[in-house]
C-alpha cells in the first residue's frame, strides 16, 4: 500500500529543559485507521499528542497531516487545521464559564462555521444524545456533572464538529469498568459514524484491545513496537508482555525505594 | 564571584521577563484589532470591571476626599482655609488620588481574579481546549479584558474623583462649617481641564496594566493550584507597582513642560 499516511510523526523530539520527554518518535497512521498508543504514566502520550496538535511544537522532527509539514503552521493556517481535529483532553478541560451545551456547540458557534445559536443548541442536544446524555444536562454547568459525564459532554464536544481526524487522550482513565466500556463503544461508534481516523492514547489495556485497530508502544520517548491487538499477546517484547501482564518485575523499572 | 553570578542571573532573568511580556502584550494589542471580535464578552468585562467595581472605588475615594480636606484644615486654618481646602481636595483628587487609589483597589479586585480565571484555565487544559475549537486564546480571553479594563477604569476614575470632591464637601461643609456655596464655586475654579485630562489618562493606562498583568500572569501560570495562586500574587503586586511608576511618568509628562 502507497496510500499517504493521514499523520505522520518522524523523528518527533521534545525537551522540557534537562527532561527528554520524546526522543525520535516516529509513527504512521493511515486514513480511517483507528491507532491507540499504550505506555506507562509519563512517558510523554500527552506530550505527543500535543505535538502533533500543534499545541507544543516539537524541538525537530516533522509532524505531517495528510503529508503536508504542518510543524510550522501559524495563525489562519493553524486554525483552519484544527478545523479538521477533535480533541478528547485526558481531565476533560470543559470551559466552566459555560454551560454544558454551549461547551458542545462551541467549535461550530465560533470559527467558520458560525450557527446561529438555536441551531447550535438543536446540534448539541443532538451530539449529547450521542454521547447517552439527557438534553436537560445541556442546561447545567460543568462543574455540576460527575467526572464520567464530563468525559463524555467532552468526547461530545470533540465530535461535534465532525471533524476528519479525533485524538482521545486516555479516555477512560479515572472511570468505572462500565463507564469506560460505554466510553470505548462511543468512541468506536462515533469514528465509524463519522469515518474518522483516530489516534488514542491510554494505559488502559481492555480500552487499547477495544478500540484499536493497531497498538503501538512508547517507552523512553521510541515507540518501541506497533502491531494488530490479537498479536500483543504473544510478541515477545519483554516490554510490551510486561505492559500488558501489568508486572512489577521486567525491563521497564519504576524507580521506586524498597521498603 | 557567586555573588556577581547571582546579580547577573537576576538582571538576565529580569530583561528576560521584559521582553517576555513586552511580546505578549504586543502580540495581545495586535489581536485587538483583527477579527473576530467577541463583543459579549466584552460587554460580560466592561459589566464586571465598571459596574461590580463601583462601590469599591466609590469608598476608596469618598474617605480620601474626606480625609484629605480634614488634614489640610489643620494646615491653613488661619487664612483663606475654604478656599484653599476646596483647592487641594479638587486638585489632588482628579489628578492623583482618584485615579491611584481606583488602579490599585481595581488592581486586588480585577487583576486577581483575571490572574486567577486565566490561570486555572491553563492548568485545567482549557486554554488548549480553544485552540483545538479554532478559536484564538488572546481573542477570546485577553482582548476583552484589556478592551474592558482599558475603557472602564477611566469611567470608573471620573466618577470616583466626583465622589472623592464630594467626600471633601461633606467635610468642609458638615464638619468645618464652611459655606457651601462658596466652597462649590472654588471647587469649580481649581478644576482645570489638564488636571482631569491627566487623571483619565492614568486611568487609561492602569487599566490597560491591570488586565495586562492578570492575563499575562495567567496565561503563562503553571502547576496546578499553587502556580494559579502564585500567578495571582505576581498580577497584584506587578499591577500595582506598575501603577505607581507609571503615575511619576505621566505626571511628569503632564506637568513638566
Ligand atoms: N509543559 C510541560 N512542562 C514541563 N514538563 C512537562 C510539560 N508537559 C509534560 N511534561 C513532562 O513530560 C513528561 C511526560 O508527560 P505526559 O506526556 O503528560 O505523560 P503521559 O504519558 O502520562 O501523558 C512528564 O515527565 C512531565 O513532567
Ligand atoms: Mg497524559
Amino acid at each position: 500500500m502507497t496510500t499517504t499516511p493521514k499523520i505522520r510523526l518522524s523523528g518527533v523530539h521534545k525537551s522540557f529543559g534537562p527532561k527528554h520527554v520524546l526522543r525520535g518518535v516516529d509513527l504512521d497512521v493511515q486514513p480511517g485507521e483507528s491507532v491507540v498508543v499504550i505506555g506507562g504514566s509519563g512517558t510523554g502520550k500527552s506530550v505527543m499528542l500535543k505535538c502533533v496538535l500543534g499545541i507544543l511544537s516539537p524541538d525537530t522532527g516533522t509532524v505531517s497531516i495528510d503529508g503536508t509539514d504542518t510543524t510550522k503552521l501559524k495563525g489562519r493556517d493553524r486554525i483552519d487545521l484544527m478545523e479538521r481535529f477533535g480533541m478528547l483532553f485526558q481531565g476533560a478541560a470543559l470551559f466552566d464559564s459555560l454551560p454544558v451545551w454551549q461547551n458542545v456547540a462551541f467549535g461550530m458557534m465560533q470559527g467558520r462555521r458560525h450557527l446561529p445559536k438555536a441551531q447550535a443548541r438543536e446540534l448539541a442536544t443532538e451530539k449529547l444524545a450521542m454521547v447517552g446524555l439527557p438534553a436537560e444536562v445541556g442546561l447545567l454547568s460543568p462543574a455540576e456533572l460527575s467526572g464520567g459525564m464530563q468525559k463524555r459532554v467532552a468526547l461530545a464536544r470533540a465530535i461535534a464538529s465532525s471533524p476528519e481526524i479525533i485524538f482521545f487522550d486516555e479516555p477512560t482513565t479515572g472511570l468505572d469498568p462500565i463507564m469506560g466500556d460505554v466510553i470505548n463503544d462511543l468512541i468506536i461508534k462515533s469514528v465509524r459514524e463519522l469515518g474518522a481516523t483516530a489516534l488514542s492514547i491510554t494505559h488502559d489495556m481492555a480500552s487499547a484491545r477495544k478500540i484499536a485497530d493497531r497498538i503501538a508502544m512508547i517507552h523512553e520517548g521510541h515507540i518501541i513496537w506497533s502491531g494488530l491487538p490479537s498479536d500483543i499477546d504473544g510478541c515477545g517484547n519483554p516490554y510490551v508482555e510486561q505492559f500488558v501482564h501489568g508486572r512489577a518485575e521486567g525491563p521497564i523499572r519504576m524507580p521506586v525505594r524498597a521498603i | 564571584m557567586t555573588f556577581l553570578r547571582t546579580i547577573g542571573r537576576t538582571f538576565l532573568s529580569f530583561l528576560w521577563g521584559v521582553g517576555h511580556l513586552s511580546l505578549f502584550a504586543l502580540t495581545a494589542i495586535s489581536h485587538c484589532v483583527r477579527p473576530p471580535f467577541y463583543p459579549r464578552l466584552v460587554m460580560r468585562h466592561v459589566i464586571d470591571i465598571g459596574y461590580y467595581s463601583l462601590p469599591v472605588v466609590g469608598l476608596t475615594t469618598l474617605f480620601t476626599g474626606m480625609v484629605l480636606a480634614l488634614q489640610s484644615y489643620s494646615g491653613f486654618r488661619e487664612f483663606g482655609a475654604e478656599r484653599a481646602i476646596a483647592l487641594i481636595v479638587v486638585v489632588a483628587v482628579t489628578r492623583e488620588l482618584a485615579p491611584v487609589f481606583a488602579g490599585l483597589m481595581v488592581a486586588g479586585r480585577i487583576g486577581a481574579a483575571i490572574a486567577a480565571e486565566v490561570g486555572t484555565m491553563r492548568v485545567t487544559e482549557q486554554i488548549d481546549a480553544l485552540t483545538t475549537l479554532s478559536t484564538d486564546p488572546y481573542k477570546y480571553l485577553v482582548v476583552p479584558r484589556i478592551v474592558a479594563g482599558t475603557i472602564m477604569l477611566p469611567c470608573l476614575v471620573i466618577v470616583g474623583s466626583i465622589i472623592g470632591v464630594f467626600g471633601g464637601f461633606l467635610v468642609g461643609v458638615y464638619k468645618l462649617g464652611f459655606n457651601p456655596a462658596g466652597y462649590l464655586s472654588a471647587t469649580w475654579d481649581g478644576l482645570e481641564w489638564i488636571g482631569v485630562l491627566s487623571g483619565v489618562t492614568k486611568a487609561a493606562v492602569f487599566g490597560f496594566l491591570i488586565s495586562l498583568m492578570g492575563s499575562y500572569h495567567g496565561y503563562n501560570s503553571r502547576g496546578g493550584a499553587q502556580g494559579v495562586g502564585a500567578a495571582t500574587t505576581h498580577a497584584v503586586v506587578s499591577a500595582s507597582i506598575l501603577i505607581l511608576c507609571f503615575n511619576y511618568f505621566i505626571t511628569e509628562l503632564f506637568f513638566s513642560l
